[in-house]
């Protein structure tokens, strides 16, 4: 992509770690388009080639047909326009050959880089949670935006430069030596100054740069804090103290772009004129060889547009180096997200539709019958179908996010088919760790997770969560109609199976009152509802999906207590028949469950229904009656 | 683009030398290749070394002074520049820091980061480019023509004809692909967007299995991002060969007439030679110029997004306010307010709301989700304004007082609050900058905060992370509250700040508050009703409006919205 929206360098000065396994590896992507790479090789070879050939077509021109009739009478200018011709032939070649080149390498450049996007985010699709957990959003994101954007770069342009700079300089230097090896004795002295300059600048910009870099994202860092304070900032009228702050690291900022971008910028213009002295001390070098009758005219003309030619590429090669290293760099940072390892799924035990007969057998079918089986292989190659109730049981479960601070310690518990089993505890005391352990977002370390009696990590994962409906605390809504958001929970659900499931989280009729109604476009994670109403939509979301266990994680914290119990009847309908997780603060919720689990930092303390517990006088007694002490 | 020449301001000086020495480098650098003829036609004519010699170290001494100048102008160039991008940073980020909170509802966070980091670099990078090589290609462009015509006239016409040509050329390639360009990078910012959506919403994504049905999406957009590319780099592409062929194509016909004028006796040999040097300066040149504006539609969104972040009009202004007009009490009044945030009559989110509040009240604000609590309270430190009606605090309209002078005096904790990296004590400070540690210490137990602070190893100097990652969902709250109640406010407000705090610490700094801040009046918003039952009064809100008022026991008897609330929150206690 052009440098719009994602920009480079924003970590710093990039140097791949092993640039040669690196760009084999970027090249294993080119073997796709052999053919057409060829083809851009020949293009490029060809072009500059013609350009070398015809540039020399001025000596012979000047040499053979122009200076030897100065002064005649009447003059034959047809060997004149002879090589004309020919030059106008070797210069059409050599820009068919650019055209190819460049037109080619767009189809191919553009296609390696949907090969490389399409394998990140499907890629991507099934790294386990932990990866995601972490890294940031910004560092995830910069791989599709920067990294992507340097390999565009060194695709479209840098390979294609390059490979055009070596192929120009190794053709111009053996016509330089052909014409005259005085004068390119004297282009080699200046390349060597013009090296030892190169190397100069470039160490020192490297120091400068780190700093540049370092001041950079120290404004961006404050930027993006006090603007995602803004609020918070006006609250307390500290614009002005902010504006301050601002100010300081933006001054240096601007003091150490400018110390650094000097540095880099002093390279053009110190090159381009050290070229116009070697072109100067050419022109002179040549006179004085042709006073002295060792060279012709025109091979001083050729010779001089050789020396452009020469210097012109070898000033872009240390740059065209730069940004083939900084994009390898990033390549490396792709492969390394291609080469994490994708969520282990070794399960073989798959759910599919069944239908129960009257004889209490089940077969499997293909349409939607609300009746699910597990598909069980045996060792001889059959299956057996065993019906998907929703009996969930942890055996002495421990876990550890980090394998340091243990999370989970020996937890134990069991659901029947249709029981709501409720988790109750202050944060961190591993409510939701419980549900990412039965949906495997992560697996248990010690113990076992059985579900209708098939260990969790027997059954593929797609099937696992697709028996098991979540909603999460935060929600999160995608780009796209209402309809959409809740259709995501069963993707063939039709408009009425949408709509009741809305009605039934009491989510219709704030929907019917947007602008659209059904097909209000949500924007930005549904930044235009508020959380309470989000949440309703999840739980819409998640009745859709219609399946044999519901997991809510906090799923109405943000709905208030009024419209809570508003929507409990049709919470109630929702759960029916199904073995339903609840987490919630606020105990209300949990009341009626067959069972309240009650955490404390990774166990469970006390367990029993609302009427036990209270019974018991124990923890959850005393947050029960923590709500009405004052009342 | 124009909007953003104000923006050189300081920096005019070295905008302009830079150009300047630019210019300097330019004509020293087209008149190096004339002096070459000179070598070619009289040193190696008459067989003079001696000439030859001095015109050689004519041209490298032009060479260097043409490298000090392009020297100085790089540098020049790069602190404009950087002074520049310095400037229009300062710009946004003072522009934001003035956004009202409606403002910044408008634009998303995310979106002004973007527009504050990435957009202003490309700027910036374009900026510098612009003063260097737009001045320079074009100005290679004329002197090096002026000094073909000079060399030889009638070899220039070749000029005339190839310059035309190729610049029409340029200028149809340039103008059909901007629209295609744009159009690329339309859809390329809807690709990027769909990751990150993803990256937000992962475990949802995995909770319904969905991996495949994002994945078939992003391959649609991918493939959509690819299609735009080729389309538009389609056209780009022409550029490059057709420029290269009339260079050719005119070096051909200046060899070829050259040649005649030469043989002819009109035209020396040095200067065909100089000649074909400057085809390839002019031509090279008014082709980096229509790389130029490549790059510039490039950035043109960038410009564009500046733009509109600096021409957003605050709708919140205190200009008219009366500087001299202190808070003198607690007192609030609405008196017949309504509010729209589309400012749309048609749609109000608050109609005809009444009401009083005396100095010192402590007044509960209770329900449902939706029925806008926040929208009203916001009004009182006037981080919206009314649309109709008007909010008086301590008896004048708050639109009368400056904006800080009112909202020094109102403090409200935000539903969504924020912490800032930095210690404990100095995010407290935030309420007060010249508090003591004693006023610290004391608004931190007010809060029921010191507690938990004194039991971190650093106490009060914990470092914070950014959004105050390392502490707890309710002790960020109560570290938000002791921020709010170092102001001394004359009315605190606190929107759904406990929700995040178990009951008991919630009752007792709603009774430290009770205690400690006598005089100063205080709004509570919340959603369980212990918080509010023991108010003076409480406002029962519904869809909009105040739906009643009164204490406790009045509303049970006479709300049915409070009596509802009330018994979803008791139901099954006997």
């Amino acid at each position: 992509m052009p440098p719009g929206p994602g920009q480079r360098d924003k970590h710093g000065y990039r140097k791949p770690k092993n640039a040669k396994g690196t760009f084999l590896r970027v090249f294993s992507y080119i073997q796709d388009h052999k053919l057409r790479l060829i083809l851009v090789l020949i293009g490029i070879i060809v072009n500059a080639g013609a350009n070398i050939a015809g540039t020399y077509m001025l000596k012979p021109i000047i040499d053979d047909y122009i200076v030897p009739w100065i002064g005649s009478a009447n003059p034959d200018f047809s060997g004149l326009i002879g090589q004309l011709g020919l030059m106008l032939l070797i210069y059409s070649i050599g820009i068919a050959g650019s055209f190819l080149y460049s037109r080619l390498m767009i189809s191919v450049s553009t296609g390696m880089l949907l090969q490389l996007r399409k394998e990140l985010f499907t890629h991507m699709q099934k790294l386990p949670i932990r990866y995601f957990d972490s890294r940031t959003h910004g560092e995830i994101m910069s791989t599709y935006t920067n990294d992507i954007d340097a390999m565009r770069e060194m695709l479209s342009q840098g390979i294609p430069q390059f490979v055009n700079s070596v192929v120009t300089i190794v053709g111009t230097f053996s016509m330089m030596v052909v014409l005259s090896p005085v004068l390119t004795a004297l282009s080699l002295l200046m390349l060597g100054v013009m090296f030892f300059i190169t190397k100069t600048i470039a160490g020192k910009s490297g120091k400068y740069f780190k700093a540049r870099q370092g001041s950079l994202s120290k404004v961006n860092g404050y930027v993006e804090e006090m603007i995602e304070g803004q609020k918070v900032v006006k609250v307390f009228c500290h614009e002005d103290t902010v504006n301050g702050t601002f100010d300081k690291l933006n001054e240096e900022l601007m003091h150490n772009t400018s110390t650094a971008n000097t540095w880099a910028n002093l390279m053009g213009p110190i090159m381009n004129n050290l070229g116009h002295v070697t072109y100067a001390l050419t022109a002179a070098a040549g006179g004085l060889l042709a006073v002295g009758g060792f060279t012709g005219i025109g091979s001083i003309g050729a010779f001089l547009q050789y020396t452009r030619r020469f210097n012109q590429p070898i000033s872009q090669l240390s740059q065209q180096m730069n940004n083939v290293m900084s994009a390898l760099a990033g390549a490396e940072r792709i492969f390394t997200l291609l080469d994490t390892p994708q969520e282990v799924d070794e399960g073989d035990v798959t759910m599919v539709n069944a239908r129960l007969h009257a004889d209490g057998t089940l077969t499997e079918c293909p349409e939607r019958t609300g009746t699910w089986a597990w598909k069980i292989p045996e060792e001889d190659g059959s299956f057996t179908l065993r019906e998907v109730k929703g009996d969930v049981r942890l055996k002495d479960v421990t876990f550890s996010y980090d394998g340091e601070k243990t999370v989970l310690k020996n937890v134990s518990l069991y659901a029947n088919p249709g029981q709501k089993i409720a988790f109750v505890g202050s944060t961190g005391a591993g409510k939701t760790t419980i549900t990412n352990l039965i949906n495997r977002f992560y697996d248990v370390q010690q113990g076992e997770i059985t579900y209708d009696g098939i260990p969790v990590r027997h059954i593929k994962k797609d099937s696992l969560r697709a028996s098991l409906s979540t909603v999460l605390q935060d929600t999160h809504l995608f780009t796209g109609t209402v309809r959409e958001n809740i259709r995501y929970g069963r993707l063939d659900a039709t408009d009425a199976e949408v709509e009741a499931a809305a009605k039934l989280a009491n989510a219709h009729f704030f929907i019917t009152h947007l602008p659209q109604g059904y097909d209000t476009v949500l924007t930005a994670d549904g930044a235009n509802l508020s959380q309470g109403q989000r949440q309703l939509l999840a739980i819409a979301r998640a009745a859709v999906a219609d399946p044999p266990v519901l997991i809510l994680d906090e799923a109405t914290s943000s709905i208030d207590t009024r419209t809570e119990a508003l929507i409990e009847r049709g919470m109630d309908e929702l759960m029916k028949g199904r073995t339903v997780f609840v987490i919630a603060h606020r105990l209300s919720t949990v009341r009626n469950s067959n069972a309240i689990m009650v955490l404390e930092q990774g166990e469970i303390i006390e367990r029993g229904d609302h009427d036990d517990l209270i019974a018991q006088q124990g923890k959850y007694y005393q947050l029960y009656m923590g709500m009405f002490e004052l009342s | 683009m124009k909007k953003l020449f104000p923006f050189i301001k300081g920096y005019g000086v070295r905008s302009l030398l830079a150009s300047v020495t630019i210019i300097a480098e330019v004509i020293i650098e087209v008149y190096i290749p004339y002096l070459m003829a000179d070598i070619i036609n009289v040193g190696i004519a008459t067989g003079d070394v001696a000439f030859i010699m001095k015109r050689g170290i004519l041209m490298i001494v032009m060479a260097c002074l043409s490298l000090s100048m392009g020297a100085l102008s790089a540098r020049f160039a790069v602190t404009a520049s950087a002074g520049f991008a310095k400037n229009l940073r300062a710009a946004l980020f003072y522009k934001v820091q003035d956004f009202s909170f409606a403002n910044v509802d408008k634009f998303s966070t995310a979106s002004l980061i973007t527009r504050l980091t990435t957009d202003v670099t490309s700027v910036q990078m374009v900026f510098m480019m612009m003063i260097r090589t737009f001045i320079r290609s074009p100005l290679m462009l004329i002197s090096a023509t002026v000094m073909a015509v000079r060399l030889n006239a009638k070899l220039a016409v070749v000029f005339a004809f190839a310059i035309p040509v190729l610049a029409t050329f340029l200028v149809l390639i340039g103008t059909r692909a901007f629209p295609r360009f744009r159009e690329m990078l339309k859809k390329y910012d809807s690709m990027n967007g769909e990751v990150q959506e993803n990256l937000i919403a992962i475990r949802v994504v995995k909770a319904f299995v969905r991996e495949k049905y994002e994945t078939d999406r992003f391959i649609d957009s991918a493939e959509a991002v690819r299609a735009a590319q080729i389309k538009a780099e389609k056209l780009l592409v022409w550029n490059g060969p057709v420029s290269q062929y009339v260079m050719y194509l005119s070096m051909i016909a200046v060899c070829f007439i050259g040649g005649r004028l030469i043989v002819a006796g009109d035209m020396l040999t040095g200067d065909l030679m100089s000649f074909i040097s400057y085809v390839t300066q002019i031509l090279s040149s008014l082709m980096m110029v229509s790389m130029i504006f490549v790059s510039f539609i490039m950035t043109r969104a960038s410009i564009s997004r500046i733009v509109e972040v600096l021409d957003e009009k605050i709708d919140i202004s205190d200009h008219n306010a009366d500087a001299s007009l202190a808070v003198k009490d607690g007192s609030i009044e609405f008196q017949n307010v309504s509010f729209s945030y589309a400012k749309d009559g048609n749609n109000l989110t608050l109609r005809n709301i009444d009401l009083s509040i005396k100095s010192g009240e402590t007044i509960g604000i209770i329900g449902g989700t939706g029925s806008a609590k926040t929208t009203l309270v916001q009004l009182i430190p006037r981080l919206y304004d009314v649309y109709g009606g008007s909010v008086r605090v301590g008896g004048h309209d708050v639109r009368d007082y400056k904006i800080e002078t009112l909202r020094d005096s109102v403090s409200m904790v935000l539903q969504k609050n924020v912490l800032f990296s930095g210690t404990i004590r100095e995010n407290l400070r935030w309420g007060d900058q010249n508090a003591t540690d004693a006023e610290i210490e004391a608004a931190a137990k007010a809060a029921s905060a010191h507690g938990f602070i004194t039991s971190f190893p650093d106490g009060y100097d914990t470092h914070l992370g950014q959004g105050g990652v390392n502490v707890s969902g309710g002790q960020k709250q109560r570290l938000c509250i002791a921020r709010a109640l170092l102001k001394k406010p004359k009315i605190i407000i606190l929107d759904d700040s406990t929700s995040a705090v178990d009951t008991a610490t919630d009752a007792s700094i709603r009774k430290a508050l009770r205690e400690e801040l006598r005089d100063t009046t205080t709004l509570i918003i919340a959603q369980r009703i212990t918080s509010v039952m023991d108010a003076d009064r409480i406002i029962v809100m519904d869809d909009g409006t105040v739906s009643d008022v009164g204490t406790h026991e009045e509303l049970m008897q006479r709300s049915s919205i409070y009596r509802e609330v009330y018994e979803s929150q008791q139901k099954g206690v006997a």
